[in-house]
């Protein structure tokens, strides 16, 4: 079993969802993520999303937009993000790692290779914004090969019609994208969940995360009741933006700005 | 290139959008739904002949269709007087600069707003770079009576700021994008970004054949009517085909139009002309397919301007039009199979042909077509006079004035 379902299998014996807090790669710099990555799991991560910076993220808002472009001038490659699970893994064997990004990086740096070496890291799951499953065939066989999970967006405007196809391609969990909109801009209502997500679970029995719009520990308390986890990023990169300096550096207030967050996150969604 | 060559240039694309391995649909699955109805829509339309029937209408009494082909014979002599004896070839210009609106733009985006309104969306928005789509866009808008956003980067707000008031007159809302290097690419990115939020009323009107498939195939169909009036006007002309086809090449929409109804003329050469901008080893150039490789960038994938790492590095042109570091993917398969050479002309080069036309023509052309016409200044005299050159004069050069005076060193 995957540590993306032994996760799942064992969060569902403890009878809650999953928290899945994102972190930008580099962002602000190497050192300060690494930090904030280490420091995930014992503020209550369940699971932990990497974005790899892209210089053209179309579906972020601007809050990831910039994280992105921060971790690009600090030096954020493809191999840097693979480079920063590696280090990590060194210290947790345990909590799963999805990495999530656009496709001319990947393809850039060689899909085969990318996943082989992404694998080899310990990264447990991919989810690449710009392929969707018509598109599948450019990267599935290669992650199916190393063992990753492949992890589909589902958003509102996916239609009955469609939600056998996206779902039959999804390994690992399904992640539901609460809004038709960027990142970081708005949140789904309680009411629009609460009909979403068994429309869903008509079609698979894999997990469901919710992700996009989720900012607070109420929503994301609810979001991972309505479905199996909540994911929250923009959020945490607000969090941690407030404690950078002038010049936009970290300060010692960095790390503990978005940890301090992950607890209060982790804390609702543990209330049950 | 060791690739097989098809029975046809002009199968593509197949059922997955491609061109060859170009093209698809990379987007996010927010949009997908949204593209596939698009696609379903314009299939229909291709057999609707109400449809059919209004574009050709607006095409002939509101745009001015067919635009004339005007043998360029002033500059054909002038090209001639340096040339070797029998040197010379004759120049024709299709006058797409004439349409409303002053560029090819328009063609594309009535087929598109009437396409919109045929699915009931109540929004339309663009991106722009040169501000010719917008411009087109926010007419189209202002007839049909359907309101109008349209994402221009900041930096070519500043440079094309006849166009952003023409719009702004039209009834359209412009804002200015400030990502990236804030042109045409980052552009596209927010225009994508409130598709993605107002997928249920909006229409995304595409500005040149690129995006996800359908639109690469779609906006090529609707500029094909360049091409096809070519032909037709170049029959009569000359009682034959032209032995070139020259057009400048930003996303390529110009350039398709003109080439596609002759890509199975194989006595037909094509030249697609990219910005080279300060020069194509310079590093500041819009020339994706002579120096970017391919990748994946708003939809499809394409030849790119791209660093070792995958990320998309910004392109420069003295034209905004062409300052795109992408092409649209069937520029990128007509290359590899090398149908159509593409070749490239600085900002200098284009300056130049620009102050030329004006004054051997009395047609100031805009500064994207103005790149194509460097070329033919280059290739002509290098042709036996009885040869033939047809170049694409897409646009003209009123909202280019200003870029032009400055770079001149003049105050208007
Ligand atoms: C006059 C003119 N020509 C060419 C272009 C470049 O686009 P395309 O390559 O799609 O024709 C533009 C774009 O704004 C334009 O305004």
């Amino acid at each position: 079993m995957s540590r993306i379902a032994q996760k799942f299998a064992a969060l569902k014996a403890e009878g809650r969802g999953a928290l899945i807090p994102f972190l930008e790669a580099f962002d602000p710099d190497r050192e300060t993520a690494m930090a904030i990555l280490r420091g995930m799991p014992a503020a209550g991560a369940d699971l932990i999303e990497i974005g790899v910076p892209f210089t053209d993220p179309m579906a972020d808002g601007p809050t990831v937009q910039k994280a992105g472009q921060r971790g690009l001038k600090a030096g954020a490659t493809v191999a840097g993000a693979l480079g920063m699970v590696r280090e990590f893994r060194q210290g947790d064997a345990a909590t799963p790692i999805i990495l999530m990004g656009y496709f001319n990086p990947i393809l850039s740096y060689g899909v085969a290779k990318f996943c082989a070496d992404a694998a080899a890291a310990g990264v447990d799951g991919l989810i690449v914004v710009d392929v969707p499953p018509e598109e599948a065939d450019e990267i599935a066989p290669d992650a199916t090969a190393n063992g990753l999970d492949l992890i589909r967006l589902v958003a509102p405007t996916t239609g009955e019609d469609r939600l056998p196809k996206v779902l039959s391609a999804t390994t690992g969990f399904v992640y539901y994208v609460a809004i038709t909109g960027v990142t970081g801009t708005r949140s789904a209502s309680t009411d629009d969940l609460a009909a979403a997500i068994p429309r869903i679970r008509k079609y698979t029995d894999l997990p469901i995360a919710i992700g996009f719009g989720v900012r607070t520990p109420q929503q994301a308390g609810e979001a991972s009741r309505i479905a199996d986890g909540a994911v929250v990023a923009s959020a945490l990169i607000d969090g941690m933006l407030a404690s950078l300096d002038a010049e936009g550096r970290a300060t010692p207030a960095t790390v503990p700005a978005v940890l301090d967050r992950v607890r209060e996150l982790a804390e609702a969604v543990r209330k049950g | 290139m060791n690739k097989p060559i098809p029975n046809s240039f002009r199968q593509g694309p197949d059922a997955r959008g491609r061109f060859g391995p170009f093209g698809g649909r990379f987007v996010a699955e927010t949009l997908m739904p949204l593209i596939l109805e698009v696609e379903a829509a314009y299939e229909a339309s291709k057999t609707d002949q109400a449809f059919q029937d209004e574009w050709r209408r607006l095409l002939t009494h509101y745009v001015g269709r067919p635009s004339p082909l005007w043998f360029a014979e002033r500059l054909t002599a002038h090209l001639r007087k340096d040339a070797a004896p029998g040197m010379g070839a004759k120049v024709y210009f299709k006058r797409d600069e004439l349409n409303h609106t002053g560029a090819h733009k328009i063609n594309a985006v009535l087929g598109q707003i009437l396409l919109a309104k045929k699915m009931g969306k109540t929004r339309i928005i663009a991106e722009t770079g040169a501000g010719q789509h917008g411009v087109a866009t926010a007419t189209a808008c202002a007839l049909m009576d359907l309101p109008c956003v349209v994402y221009m980067g900041a930096t070519d707000v500043e440079r094309q700021q006849p166009n952003v008031f023409r719009m702004k007159l039209l009834g359209a809302q412009v804002v200015p994008v400030t990502s990236g290097a804030a042109t045409l690419k980052d552009a596209m990115n927010e225009g994508l970004r409130d598709w993605v939020a107002n997928v249920r009323d909006t229409y995304y009107c595409i500005g040149t054949v690129a995006g996800p498939h359908p639109y690469p195939a779609m906006v090529r169909d609707f500029q094909s009517v360049i091409g096809i009036e070519a032909k037709a006007q170049m029959q009569e002309a000359e009682g034959r085909l032209p032995d070139v086809l020259v057009a400048a090449v930003g996303g390529g929409s110009n350039a398709m139009g003109l080439f596609y109804p002759f890509l199975d003329d194989a006595d037909v050469a094509m030249i697609g002309v990219e910005a080279a901008g300060r020069g194509l080893d310079s590093g500041e150039h819009a020339a994706a397919l002579s120096r970017g490789r391919p990748g994946v960038l708003h939809g499809n994938r394409t030849y790119l301007l791209q660093d070792g790492d995958g990320q998309i590095t910004e392109a420069h042109s003295i034209s905004a039009g062409l300052d795109y570091p992408g092409v649209g993917p069937e520029h990128s398969w007509l290359h590899e199979l090398g149908r159509v050479q593409y070749t490239g002309v600085t900002d200098d080069e284009a300056l130049a042909a620009f102050q030329l036309c004006s004054k051997l023509e009395g047609i100031i052309p805009a500064l994207e077509p103005a790149h194509a016409l460097a070329e033919v200044l280059k290739m002509a005299p290098t042709m036996p006079a009885d040869k033939i050159i047809l170049m694409n004069l897409c646009g003209r050069g009123d909202k280019d004035i200003f870029t032009v005076a400055k770079h001149l060193g003049e105050k208007i």
